[in-house]
Order: structure tokens, then sequence, then C-alpha cells
């Protein structure tokens, strides 16, 4: 690279010179600090200016400012250059956060240091302006000199955005999951004691047994544990079985089903505990019809296990579908047709090569089964009834009247124990087992069809469920319209007219629904929160699959992690952890952006990782040997042949931002209310109307944007097929003569 | 033309490249002159392409000193080495049309548009494209991607030109014609080329000299005759052309010539610095004579010696007794597999006329011109 990195240290000292060093009370984007009191107010001052107030802690940040100025006149391949960076960035960074953690809202926050150095006086607020800006130069400041001490070829871009993936995911998933294991053992009066997490964690409420024996329930932890079995063998089979039919069959609408697929990425995950109460509950459609018929009184077995377990089949069975579906496609047929050449019969042959071959994509299908289960928070909010979960007691030890944070830790812990064995086990055992028989060679058998038996038991599975599936979808569709489902069902417009009314006043328009407010907020936050999603994804997936760098194992756990972590635990972790100084973000905008990108980070890094394998690796070496830096690279041409994949990834963590609701629910505040947890609010005052009037809009809205997209990725391809007919007209009489000339 | 090559020489010192545990280069040194085409050669493995990618800086060494034009660029990356390369697979941008491929390490260079888009025409005409700028690569054929892909490499007007394979993926008649292309514009131009490849037969066709390379080390530098002639191990002898590996033993030798036996047959070669003693000696598979035995006593036994050497196919010369195993017919010339004394022969024949049956015994004698005496 070409570039000095003045730059950066010129933005290291206007954050520490000019802007504001601490958080400011009124927001990330209020500018009130310019016109009140700036610079000389403590609120506001800059760190140059607090150090000469009373924070002179401040004063060793001067070091690293000041010391690289003298290799101003130096070259990069210098070892005095490299070493003067990294020292001062190094160190800039480490005093940076050290300061920060150790001196809080109250002084010391250890008592040791106390001891040492006699109480502070004063004391000190979250990070702000400056000392992101100062923060950010220090690590660019740390990758250029470990990029000019020979790392990573000399690239100071891809050292840059290593180091600052590692640092974002350190600070916004480690740092948070690390600051629950330390919750999980501060008691009451705010000390640390074992006794504390083994009270909590040996506790009958979570691993008591007496279910069996009476009717008391069992404990959450076994609660969700059995759950999760039940799920995960249900929606492995039915995904099965879709699979199957979809692959295996000459079922006249198995193109159709796979339309399946797109239905769990645009519900709101509750919604199908909602349309289940309407239709099963107490005063449910189906309920009372059948009541009616048999005569007998409608009962409430669907609030508990039965009904939570019928949601997340419903909500589930499509992802075990997508999984299911590329596994028995990647069975190659050649091998069950060889199987029927050597005389095996179509039952021998799926039970002997098939079944096997596909043995761990189904483990892999039964794994993700689990793990969705166990992280579910809004179908068991609206079902659980007296069958408590560790996701929602979570919840309620944080937000019920016992606020019990070292118990919400506990809770979290043993949650995150099952999901992450789960993710072990997912990478580790099935990580090098996969059968899928894909090569680059053209596979041009046929697969082998089922016998009869199993066939019908397939479709008399299947067939039944996706129309109950149907019935579910038109639930929620029309379920908004009606005055009092159930009991009214008399055409309506008023909760459509409640939630989405909009009235004229003085000829200005007036959103006058109730719903609004949050729907705007959440349409905002997600349109923020996606772009910055796939950038750090797809930055993250072109490190992952172009550089070769020490630890990139490591790397690519910590990145994958938050894809095991329910979102529960992440709300409860960024409470937690950015409750306090030095990230003090809670009830901001920011957090419920910040939750995104990372919740939904794995997803973009998944989506690269496979349209960046694709890509041939010479091109950007190509690029990088006619002079272009990794950078340039990157922009015109890794990009440019990825927008598909970046437009997959902008859609998505969209649409994902949009329906989640576990770790949102503990982050939104009064002014920074989200669509979904409003809603669970409305199911909870039991304003079943309004509130899936509410999910069927924003389905519809999910459902726009992503067939908009597809669309625009229709067109594009399109358009290059349009640029490319005019120019093949010109050029064909030269091609014509040129082609001649040459045969003669 | 306007090109204002500035031909660098490239120099590695002591060069090792490891990656973990293995070593892909094992302190390699060479150097390569100004001006000449020099191939890598070597099986798949043997470190060929990553000594290319070392001098391309897309790998850096992990100790030594490489010098491009005179220059230590060990620690300098890809990016700001003067420096471009040709792949195998051409790698052309999909997304850009071939005028914007040649210009393209011009424009990031800070050149304006304009002017890039001039001069890569002018690069596409030096390669025969003039005027298939506006095309998209996939309108192309192989052919014309491949030089595509070297015109989009010379506008840069870099020191060095690397080629990584550049024929591989092109069917064997345009290879000739290829190859023959980028030799001409290489010496038309004065290029320094350093061209990687595992067909000895390319090698031989395009070089000015030739480093072959084995299990991460250089097995031996020459020129292409010399290499032929004169291979310093069994292994070059069996990579460049194929050769036959026989024993036969030195009974006298001075700086200059060499008295061998084989069998009991005695040659005159070139004594290549070895001293009287078992010797391997290898024979290419054209310079091996079979005659239809005359005698009919069984394999092996040679009736007489001679010490006439070099006297191809010479009537009276009583050869080593074998018999062929395998007799296939190519059109051109006749394979044969001979078992002898000597161990399995494999034999190249050009007079077709009279081939031999598959069970003939038959009488072998050698040709000097194809024999080698192989340092122990």
């Amino acid at each position: 690279m070409r570039t000095s990195f003045f730059p950066w240290l010129a933005a290291g000292w206007i954050g520490f010179a000019i802007l504001p060093w601490y958080a400011l009370e009124d927001g990330f984007w209020a500018f009130e600090w310019l016109i009140d009191g700036y610079p000389f107010d403590s609120d506001y001052a800059p760190a140059l200016i607090q150090i000469f107030q009373d924070k002179e802690w401040l004063l060793p940040l001067l070091f690293p400012l000041l010391f690289p100025l003298w290799i101003f006149n130096k070259v990069k391949s210098d070892p005095k250059y490299a070493s003067t960076l990294i020292i001062s960035g190094g160190f800039g960074l480490a005093y940076l956060l050290g300061q920060g953690f150790t001196i809080g809202i109250g002084g010391w926050e250890y008592s040791t240091l106390e001891a040492a150095f006699g109480p502070l006086e004063t004391r000190q607020f979250g990070m702000g302006y400056g000392a992101l800006f100062t923060a950010g130069s220090f690590l660019i400041l740390l990758t250029t000199g470990l990029a000019a001490a020979g790392n990573l070829r000399g690239d100071v871009f891809v050292t840059s955005a290593i180091g600052i993936v590692v640092a974002l995911v350190a600070t916004f998933v480690f740092l948070p999951v690390g600051k629950i294991l330390v919750s999980a053992f501060v008691n009451d009066a705010g000390l640390y004691a074992l006794s504390t997490f083994t009270d909590n964690f040996f506790t009958k409420k979570i691993w008591g047994l007496d279910c069996l024996s009476t009717s008391v329930s069992c404990g959450v932890g076994l609660n969700s544990f059995f759950l999760a079995i039940l799920t995960a063998t249900s929606t492995t089979l039915l995904g099965l079985g879709f699979a199957l039919v979809a692959t295996r069959t000459d079922f006249r609408w198995k193109k159709s089903l796979r339309v399946l697929t797109i239905l769990p990425i645009i519900t709101p995950p509750f919604v199908i505990g909602l349309a289940l109460i309407l239709l099963l509950g107490r005063s449910g459609t189906i309920t009372q019809f059948v009541a009616d018929l048999l005569n007998i009184e409608a009962g409430r077995w669907l609030y508990g296990l039965p009904g939570i377990w019928l949601a997340q089949t419903l909500s589930f069975t499509p992802i075990a579908f997508l999984v299911l579906i590329g596994v028995v496609e990647g069975v190659s047929p050649s091998m069950e047709e060889a199987s029927q050449t050597l005389g095996a019969s179509r039952w021998h042959t799926f039970k002997q090569v098939s079944l096997p071959l596909m043995r761990p994509g189904i483990a892999n299908a039964f794994l993700i089964g689990f793990i969705e289960s166990m992280a579910d928070f809004g179908n068991p909010m609206v079902l659980g009834g007296n069958y408590d979960v560790l996701s929602t007691e979570i919840f309620f030890a944080i937000v019920g009247a016992q606020n019990d944070q070292s118990m919400a830790a506990v809770l979290a812990i043993i949650l995150l124990m099952f999901t992450l064995s789960a993710f072990f086990t997912q990478r580790v055992w099935l990580g090098n087992k996969s059968y899928t028989t894909v090569a680059g060679k053209a596979d041009s058998g046929i697969h082998a069809g089922m016998n009869p038996l199993l066939r019908w038991t397939c479709l008399c599975v299947t067939i039944p469920w996706a129309f109950f599936t149907i019935v579910i979808y038109g639930t929620v569709l029309f379920g908004g319209f009606v005055v009092n489902w159930g009991r009214d069902n008399s055409f309506s417009l008023q909760h459509y007219g409640e939630g989405f009314g909009i009235g004229w006043n003085e000829g200005s328009l007036v959103w006058e629904g109730a719903a609004w407010d949050s729907f705007w907020t959440t349409i905002t936050i997600s349109a923020i929160a996606a772009p910055l999603t796939a950038a750090l994804g797809l930055l993250t997936a072109y490190l992952l699959v172009r550089q070769k760098f020490g630890g990139k194992n490591i790397f690519e756990f910590g990145t994958m992690l938050s894809f095991a972590i329910p979102g529960t635990v992440i709300g409860v972790s960024y409470i937690l952890a950015f409750n306090v100084p030095p990230f003090e973000l809670t009830g901001t905008a920011a957090i419920l952006v910040l939750c995104f990108m990372f919740r939904n980070m794995p997803v973009g890094v998944r989506g690269g990782i496979a349209a960046m394998s694709q890509l041939d690796k010479s091109l950007d070496e190509a690029s990088l040997t006619l002079g272009a830096n990794s950078f340039t690279t990157m922009r015109k041409v890794i990009l440019p042949l990825l927008r598909p994949a970046i437009v997959a990834a902008l859609v998505y963590s969209f649409v994902r931002a949009i329906t989640s609701v576990s770790a949102v629910i503990f982050l939104v505040s009064a002014d920074h209310n989200m669509a979904t947890s409003y809603i669970i609010g409305l199911v909870e005052n039991g304003e079943y109307g309004i509130a899936i009037a509410y999910s069927s809009v924003l389905i519809v809205v999910m459902l726009t944007a992503i067939l908009l997209v597809q669309k625009v990725i229709g067109e594009r391809k399109l358009r290059k097929a349009d640029r490319l007919a005019p120019q093949s007209d010109k050029t064909t009489p030269s091609t014509k003569s040129a082609t001649m000339e040459k045969q003669a | 033309m306007s090109l204002h090559l500035k031909a660098g020489s490239v120099t590695f010192e002591n060069v090792t490249k490891k990656y973990g545990a293995v070593t892909a280069i094992d302190d390699v040194s060479f150097s390569i002159a100004p001006g000449h085409l020099v191939t890598l050669l070597g099986p798949s493995g043997c470190g060929k392409t990553t000594t290319l990618r070392m001098i391309a800086g897309l790998e850096h060494a992990s100790s030594g000193r490489i010098l491009i034009g005179g220059k230590d660029v060990t620690n300098l990356p890809a990016t700001d080495r003067d420096v471009s390369m040709v792949f195998q697979s051409y790698a052309l941008f999909p997304h850009m049309t071939v005028g914007e491929n040649v210009a393209y390490g011009l424009t990031v260079g800070g050149l304006k548009k304009a002017e890039a888009a001039e001069r890569a025409e002018e690069g596409l005409a030096l390669v025969g494209l003039a005027g298939y700028a506006s095309r998209l690569p996939s309108e192309l054929s192989g052919g014309q991607q491949q030089r595509v892909a070297v015109a989009r490499a010379l506008v840069l007007e870099p020191e060095v030109l690397l080629l990584d394979e550049p024929l591989s993926n092109l069917d064997a008649k345009l290879r000739r014609k290829v190859r023959e292309e980028i030799r001409d514009l290489q010496q038309k131009l004065g290029l320094t080329a350093v061209y990687v490849t595992h067909d000895q037969e390319e090698a031989l066709a395009v070089s000015d000299r030739i480093i072959v390379m084995n299990r991460s080390i250089i097995a031996q530098e020459g020129t292409p005759r010399e290499l032929y002639e004169a291979p310093s191990s069994a292994f070059i002898a069996d990579f460049i052309g194929d050769a036959n590996l026989i024993t036969g033993e030195v009974i006298s030798a001075n700086h200059e010539k060499a008295k061998v036996r084989i069998d009991s047959i005695e040659y005159e070669l070139p004594s290549r610095g070895l001293r009287i003693g078992s010797a391997q000696i290898a024979v290419r598979p054209d310079s091996i004579l079979l005659e239809p035995a005359q005698g009919s006593s069984g394999p092996g036994s040679s009736v007489s010696g001679s010490s006439e050497s070099g006297s191809a196919g010479a009537k009276d010369q009583i050869g080593i007794r074998g018999n062929v195993t395998h007799s296939t017919y190519l059109g051109n010339q006749m394979h044969y597999s001979v078992d002898s004394p000597l161990g399995e022969l494999f034999v190249v024949d050009y007079r077709i006329d009279n081939a031999i049956k598959a069970g003939s015994d038959i009488s072998i004698t050698f040709a000097t011109k194809g024999m080698a005496l192989i340092a122990p």
C-alpha cells in the first residue's frame, strides 16, 4: 500500500483533541453539545481538556499519539517504522481499554486498585465519539505496523480488516458472553461467590424430575431439553418426508413444496403460535366445532407442551426440509443405479445405500432443529402455559418482579451449554463426515424411485401437513379482518384501522394508528442494520476464503459462534455488558443495530463463503499482480462479481432483523420499540385481532421486499443480455471476416 | 509498438518456503539474465509454481532473498512489484470487456481512462486482437482469451513476465502455435520471462534455459540441449525425453572419454567426470536398435564382444539377446517392450516396415548418440 498511516493518526488526534471524549446523554446523533458549553463543560470536553480538569489518567494517551511522529520521514521497510507503529497502536489500545474498564461511574472498579492508588473523587462515563475515533486510530496504527513488519504479505488492508473484525467480534460477542459468565457468580450484594452460581445452578427449578411421579412440572432445563428432542425428531422426520416427496416422486405439486422454504424466513416466530390459538385454543374455530359436534367441553390442551411442540414443528419443518433436500439430492444417482444393477430392490437400495449416505445430513437437520427449538422464544411465550422453558424463564428472571440477574445468567449459561454442545457436535462430528457426492462432474443418472409403501407413507404424512400449514397461514392473513375471531366472524377493517390508520389534519398526513411508531422504528433500524450486517459478513467471508493467517480456525469459530447463541442469551448479555461504562449503549437505537449485526452476521458469512468459493482465486491474484491493492481488488473485481450474494445478504439480514424477537425484547426502549415486541405485548393483553393484523402486515412487507429484490436480480441478468445483443450484432461481420482470413 | 520494456533480472538467494511443517522450496538459488526466457520445469508438487508465485509476490519466502532487477523485493507485496503474470486459467475478469481487462492495470496505476484505453488497444494489436476491445471475454475462444491475458500483462511493461502453464487449457494443435507466438513476442520485445510448465517438450521448445525442479530443490539447470544430452541424474534423464536406465561398467576413463562395458559390449562415451567402476547409463528409446536374432542361443548370452562403438545398426555386430514382449503400432513409429538381461527396455523404432512381432527373439545394440553416463 502506498497510503501512509497519517490520515489515521490525524483521526486519532481529532478524537483526542476535538470531539467530546465521553458518550453524550442526548444520544449519538444529537448535536446540542456544539452550542452547550463545549469545549470546557466536562460532559462535552475532548480528552485533551479533560486531562487538565480532573481526568489526569487520560494523559498517557498522548504518548501513542505523539510517538509515531518521529517516523514521519522513514520508509516502510525500515524496521523502526513497523515497531514504532506496533508499540504506539498496541499501547494506546491497551491503555484506552484498560482505563475504561478499571475506572467507571463509581471510581475504581476493583477494590485492589482503590487500595493501591487511593479512592478516586471523579468518575467517568461511557466512551463517546472521541474515544471511538481514538480507539479506531490506535487499532489501524497497530495493524499498519503489523503489516509493515511483513505479516500477511505486508497487506495493510487485510491486516486492518482482520483487526477490525476481531475487535468488533470481541466487543460484541465475546465481551457480552464473558459478562454473563461473570454475572452468574455475583450475589445480591454485588460480591463474587461460587455459592451464588452453584445454588442457582443445582436447583430443582432447573433439574427437577417431579413430573415423572407427581403432577408438578419438571425443571425448566429438562423441559427445554425434552421439548427440543421432540421438536428435532418431528421436524427431521417431516423434513425428510418432504424432501423425498420433492425429489423422488412424481407428485404433481412438488415444485410448489419449495415455496415452503421461504416461509420460516418471513414469519415472525410467534405468529404460528398465534394462529394456533385462533384455531385450536379454547375458543378456537376447530376446538369449538369439535366441541359442538361431539358435545364435549373445550379443553386447554394447547397451552403447554403439546401446543409449543406443534407450533415449533410447524415453524421449523421448512428449515429441516431446506437442509435435507440438499442432502437427498446430493446422493449420487449413479450409486443408486449401481445398487440396482447389482440386483437390489428399491427398498433395499434405499435402506442400504441411500439412507446411510444421507445419515450425516439427517443428523445435521436434527441438531439444527434442536438448536432452533432451544432458542425459540416466541412460541413458548405465546403458548407456554405452565410448561416453562429456559428461553422464557430467562426473560422473566430479568423483566419480572424478581429481577435476578445472576439467576438469568445461570439460566443463560445452561441454555448456552445445550446449544453450544449441539453446535460443537455438528462441527466436530459432522464436519468431516459429509458423504454428499456432488463432484464437479455432471452425473446424468436418475434417482431411484421409492418402493410403494414408503412412497405412500411419505405422501400421507406430508400432504395433510402441507395443507395444515396453508390453513395456518390463511388464518394469519384473514384473522385480522374479522371483528372477534371465533365469536363474531363478520368482516371488519377495525384492527387495521386501529393499528395502521392514516388521517389528515390541516392538510398534512397524520399516522394515527397505534402500530406506526414501532413499524417505522422496525423498518428504519432493520434498514440501517442490513447493509452493515452484509458488509461485515462479506468482509469476514473474504478473509476466511481468500486469506491465510494464523489462528484462522479460531477466527472462523468466533464469527460463527453467535449463530449458536440463542437470542435471549444475547439479549441478557447485552444488557449486562452494555449498561455500564466503558460501553454504555442500553436504551439506544445503536444497541439494536449492533445486536442485529452480530446475530445475523453468520448468515452473511455463509452466503459470502459459498459465493466466493466459486470465484477463481486467480482473479484476485491477477488483479494484485497488475498493481491493484487488496482494497481495489475487492472493490473492482470481487464485489461486482458477488452482486447476487450481496443482495441476498442484504435482504436476508433486513428480514431477519424484522422477525427477530428473542434478543430484541430485552433491548427495546420507549423511544425505540420494535414491531415484534409490540405484538408480543398485544398478545399478552389478549388483543389478538391487532396482533394478527400487524403480523400479516409484516409478512406482506417482507414478502414484497424479497420478491422485489428477486425481480431486480432477474432484471440485472436481462440487462446483461441486452448489453450483449447489439454488440454481437455489430461484431459478427468482423468475426466472420476474421475466420475467413484465417481459413485463407 | 510503443512498449518501453526494461527487462530485469531475477535472482533467488537461498530461498526457502515452508507451509507449516511442509517445505515447498528448500534453499533454492538461481539467477535469470535479462531478456532470457527461462522455464521452470518439473512434475506436479515439485515447487515450480510456488517459485513463480514467489517471484510475483503472491507467496512470501520463509527465508532467503529475492531480487528483481537488482532490487531486493523479498518483503514487497505483489501489488508493489514490477512483474506481471499470465495465469493458467487466464483469470480474465468476466464482468469487464476485453479492453477494460487490458486497461485494468493501467487505470489502477493512475493512468487516465482515455490514455489507458489507447494503450490497451496497442497491446491488443500486439497479440493480433486489434478491434476486439469491446467484446466480453466469454465471447472469445480459448486461444484468444489466452492472448488477451498476455496483452493485459504486457501493457504494464513489466520487468519480468511470468507465465503459469499458459497453454494447459488449449488443445494440442493450438498449443504449438501459441507457444511459438509467445516465444516470438518474447524475443521481439527482449522480455525477461519465467515460464512454468510440466511438459518437457514445451520447455525444450520455448526456453533459453531450463530449471528442472524436483522435490523442492533444483535438480538441474541448463540449456535445453545440455539437459537432454547430458542429464545429471536418472531423474533428469527420464523426465527430459524418456530414457532407459541400464547399469554398465566404466573400464577406463580420462577427463574426456570413458570406455563403458554393457553386458559384454564396449562403448566410448563422454566421461563426465566418472571414474572406473559401476555406472548408470541413460539410453534414449530411439537409440536402442533391435535386429532379429541370428543364433538360437537363449536370451542374454552374447556371442562375441565388440569394441567398435556407435556403429548404428551394423549388421555384423552381435548384440545382447532379448525378447519382444509387446509390439505396438503408432502410425509413424513402433513401440516395443523388450525383456533383456539389462531389465525391461522401452524401444521406439521408426522403421515400421520391418515391424517385429511380439514373442520374437532379437539382438540389442545401442547408438552412442543417445547414451549418456550419469553421475552416481
